[in-house]
């Protein structure tokens, strides 16, 4: 194997580890009233997610420099090209980022409400936007022959992309609320059970749907049908174990189900990494002479493949050793009483 | 407004915002690793007071400094497309090692660090701190390795099959002769930042606490904070003087134009003098206009070369060796092939190839002089506190807090200073005949931005970003001060539990 499709595979790693770990804490953010509920139910949510949270979003930086480096092509296009749908994504990110960190800096319920706010309504914009956006990305968009997308805002916003947005979504609420179901006890606990029932069999439905419209309308490569068969039998699994109440392996089969379901994206997709629509543009490749090359340089993609190889697992290491510290379950009653600040300035001072 | 200026406005804002935090989260990190690492030492309560008091004033920080940062990574595909074709090979290398390296070990860490306090044992839960701290500093490599390749291509070539620059050597790239001085130059300044941080805090409540009682315990530990905080400041005050000497003697080397910028030399001049004031028009148009005042002989030449006598070529005579029509005996700058000071329809373009000369000029007095400004206060923090006494002045308990801002100020205008000075170049040259370069790397900041964006659509993200970073700024002060002016807390060790089932509340949780 070349390093370009190398590469092309190790980006698909990381998406599918953003997917995975940021799409249960969007899980949980999007369930902030309906799980939590309560005040203190809201706070184990928080809590279920505190120590890690920032940790899954380097994810996505990771996959977005990986991409920069090994495809400068693809990184340039997709994101001068998706402008817009970026841009509510990082909007909501800056204010997930900062909603989850001051909220409990000051004791005063309002403040509370309304950083809680931010945080779903945070949760629910990129979990419908990644959808949107990979949808894209398989369907093809207009790009010219210099590799410039030309289709405007209203061409992403298609039947196929928004039903990409939706199966993200309940895939993202289903994947938070057995997460929940796992790390909770008490009333949250039985709250994210109902949840994680529903979602897991919406997201089955959806998912159907949506993966089948790919690969029968867009997939370049008949093997995609095996990741296509995998997926579906991680949403199935997960809504089996959802209903079985066995947390544990429900999360496994959701995490196979996103792992599936990112292997359709990118096999449907190679050896194109974004394909042109347009008669007389050009696809962006993985490597060949059939459109413009997107990878970088061998020696560029040997360094980065070095990098890679040495410090993926070290990061894995102590990541997964994060989650064995705070593998305790919560529930309301383990709550602390609130003992942040309030606004109110100390007595004596001016 | 074009696509480009407002393109430009948005990395500007959204850039210089970014990095009023991040040397705050640099330095800070470390000096409270330390501050942790004396307690775990010595068992003394005031260590883990201030460890947890300046902890807590790092998290607010450290918030919206990850916030704003998630924007940097995808701004240069969205806003500069045509420049991340051109570079990606070589610049998307450091930033996705800063990622894998630095990033995931600071947010791992952080995460370890403040939910851990009752988790993980002493020892380990020190370690978190320094990986974290040492994460944040990585950070700083990676990127900055990447900016100075922008100032000092270096490893790379054109591959003129790909119209693009390639990587030659990700060891050149790295250990960039740049990197190695901006590096120092960068986190010298992150210290006296955090130091006047903790200094100007703690200067506060010792005056407070002073005038209401002479005899209040905590005066020790808030002195302890104070000189600590100093002396970080003036190690790294002499520390930012050496690296920069350095950095400006390489940069007269291998960006002339920014120097005689910097300097506001628009004629060439030997023994050329160093100036504190300027008056007339910067911008060029008239170079007779242009008077220096309070001028020192020669240092301008000093400080470029070591030497009082040395030439400094002004703005105009450099311009005019780009478009290779100099008659200078030993140029400084190479020409650049297809440059001429006049462009096809005939229109005089000679003015295009030089930084805004009146922000490159004051920017650069502006960063010495407010980090001169805060090295003044730290000193004067020493002289109170010689002997054992403790200062009780309100005025310099208000000084000390105003001058907080001061190396930050000083800090936004070094990056200004760097960036302006580097234009219109987004990739400056760097002319083989400096021996480590390449003669056709370099790139207009004009042919970087992106072709699929139109102007309204970098104004929106432009005005939106500004505003939300606007309101986020606005709680980020509050809750500083907040938390600033309730003191140090009282504090009280528990040894970490083993015993995850027992129905015992967490001791700490948001
Ligand atoms: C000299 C240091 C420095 C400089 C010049 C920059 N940054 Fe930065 N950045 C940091 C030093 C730093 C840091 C200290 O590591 C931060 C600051 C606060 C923080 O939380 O981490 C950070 C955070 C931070 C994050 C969030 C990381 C996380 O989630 O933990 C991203 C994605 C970036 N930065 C990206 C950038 C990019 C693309 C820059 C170039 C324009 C940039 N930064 C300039
Ligand atoms: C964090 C500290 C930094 C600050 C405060 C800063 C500041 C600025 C400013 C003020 C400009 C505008 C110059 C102009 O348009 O006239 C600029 C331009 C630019 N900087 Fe930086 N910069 C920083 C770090 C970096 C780093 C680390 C990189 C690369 C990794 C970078 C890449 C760029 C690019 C691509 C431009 C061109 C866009 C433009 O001209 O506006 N900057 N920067
Ligand atoms: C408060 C913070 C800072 C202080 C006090 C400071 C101070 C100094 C000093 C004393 C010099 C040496 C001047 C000389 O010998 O000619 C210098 C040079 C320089 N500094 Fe800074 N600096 C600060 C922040 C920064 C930052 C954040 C940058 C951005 C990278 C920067 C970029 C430079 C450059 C490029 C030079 C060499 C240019 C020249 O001397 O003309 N500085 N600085």
């Amino acid at each position: 194997m070349d390093l370009a499709t190398f590469w092309f595979i190790l980006i698909g790693v990381l998406w599918t580890g953003y997917l995975v770990l940021e799409g249960f804490d969007f899980g949980v953010g999007m369930l902030m009233p309906f799980v939590g509920k309560t005040a203190k139910g809201k706070r184990v949510l928080i809590n279920s997610i505190g120590p890690v949270w920032d940790g899954n979003e380097v994810w996505l930086l990771t996959a977005g420099g990986a991409t920069f480096a090994a495809f400068p092509e693809w990184y340039a296009t997709l994101f001068s090209g998706f402008y817009l749908p970026l841009f509510l994504i990082l909007l909501a990110l800056i204010v997930r980022a900062v909603a989850i960190e001051y909220r409990s800096k000051i004791n005063d319920q309002q403040w509370r409400d309304r950083w809680d706010l931010a945080i779903m309504i945070s949760s629910w914009i990129p979990s419908i936007l990644w959808g949107v956006a990979f949808s894209n990305i398989v369907r093809g968009v207009p790009i010219d022959a210099e590799g410039t997308y030309v289709g405007g805002f209203f061409n992403l916003l298609n039947p196929f992309a928004l039903l990409g947005g939706v199966v993200t979504l309940v895939l993202f609420l289903s994947h938070g609320a057995i997460y929940l179901a796992l790390k909770t006890t008490g009333e949250v606990h039985a709250r994210a059970e109902k949840w994680a029932l529903n979602a897991s069999i919406g997201a089955v439905v959806t998912g159907a749907v949506w993966a089948l419209w790919m690969q029968l309308a867009y997939s370049n490569n008949t093997w995609t049908w095996g990741a296509l068969v995998v997926a579906a039998l991680g949403l199935i699994g997960a809504a089996y174990f959802s209903f079985a109440k066995r947390f544990g392996y429900a999360f496994i089969a959701n995490v196979v189900a996103i792992a599936g379901a990112v292997t359709l994206i990118f096999g449907s997709l190679f050896p194109n990494v974004m394909p042109t629509t347009l008669a007389d543009g050009m696809s962006l490749v993985v490597h060949g002479d059939g459109g413009i090359v997107a990878a970088s340089s061998s020696y560029t993609l040997g360094v980065m493949t070095v990098v890679a190889v040495i410090l993926t697992p070290i990061v894995l290491a102590y990541q997964a050793w994060t989650y064995w510290v705070f593998k305790r379950r919560l529930s309301e009653e383990h709550m602390p009483e609130h003992n942040e600040l309030t606004f109110k300035t100390p007595a004596g001072l001016k | 407004m074009e696509a480009l200026d407002l393109a430009r406005w948005q990395f500007g804002i959204t850039t210089v915002y970014h990095f009023v935090l991040v040397p705050l989260t640099i330095g800070l990190s470390i000096l409270v690793a330390i501050m942790q690492t004396a307690w775990v030492r010595t068992g003394k309560e005031k260590w883990l007071r201030l460890t947890k008091f300046y902890g807590k004033l790092l998290l607010i920080n450290f918030a919206l400094g990850v916030a704003t940062g998630i924007v940097q990574e995808f701004q240069f595909g969205m806003n500069w497309s045509e420049y991340s074709r051109y570079v990606g090979d070589i610049f998307g290398a450091p930033l996705a090692m800063e990622a894998l390296l630095a990033f995931f070990l600071e947010s791992t860490f952080l995460g370890l660090w403040i939910f851990g306090w009752d988790r993980l044992s002493k020892k380990l839960h020190l370690m978190s701190v320094w990986l974290f701290a040492i994460g944040t500093n990585l950070s700083a490599y990676f990127i900055l390795a990447a900016n100075s390749w922008m100032q000092h291509p270096v490893g790379t070539e054109y591959n003129p099959e790909t119209g693009r620059a390639e990587m030659t050597s990700i060891l050149a790239v790295l250990t960039n002769n740049t990197t190695l001085v901006t590096f120092p130059h960068v986190i010298s300044t992150a210290f006296l930042v955090a130091g006047g941080f903790v200094a100007g805090i703690a200067a506060y409540w010792l005056v407070k606490k002073v005038r209401a009682n002479k005899d209040d315990a905590d005066l020790p530990m808030y002195r302890t904070a104070l000189r600590f905080g100093a002396l970080v400041m003036l190690i790294s005050g002499v520390g930012i003087i050496i690296t920069g000497d350095i950095q400006a003697k390489l940069m007269f080397q291998q960006q002339p134009m920014k120097m005689a910028a910097a300097e506001g030399i628009i004629e060439t001049e030997d023994g050329a003098a160093f100036s504190l004031f300027t008056i007339g028009n910067l911008a060029g148009d008239d170079p007779a206009s242009v008077k220096h005042l309070i001028t020192i002989p020669g240092l301008t030449s000093y400080l470029a070369t070591g030497n009082f006598d040395d030439t400094v070529y002004g703005v105009e005579e450099l311009q005019k060796q780009y478009a290779g029509v100099s008659d200078a005996a030993d140029p400084v700058v190479p020409a650049l092939p297809d440059y001429q000071l006049v462009d096809e329809n005939g229109a005089d373009v000679s003015g295009d190839l030089r930084p805004n000369l009146a922000v490159t000029y004051w920017s650069f007095r502006l960063m010495i002089g407010f980090a001169a400004f805060a090295a003044a206060v730290a000193l004067l923090s020493f002289w109170f506190t010689r002997k054992g006494a403790t200062p009780d002045k309100p005025w310099f308990s208000k000084l000390a807090v105003w001058s907080i801002a001061a190396p930050f100020i000083g800090a936004s205008f070094g990056w200004i200073f760097t960036e302006m000075g580097r234009q219109p170049f987004i990739v400056a040259p760097n002319p083989s005949a400096m021996g480590d370069g390449v003669d056709m790397v370099y790139l207009l900041t004009k042919h970087g931005v992106s072709e699929a964006v139109s102007a309204w659509e970098v104004g929106l993200t432009m005005v939106v970003f500004t505003l939300i970073y606007a309101i986020l700024g606005v709680f980020w002060f509050r809750l500083i001060r907040r938390y600033a002016q309730e003191g140090a807390p009282q504090v009280e060790y528990t040894e970490p539990t083993k015993d995850d089932d027992a129905d015992k509340p967490l001791s700490f949780a948001y």
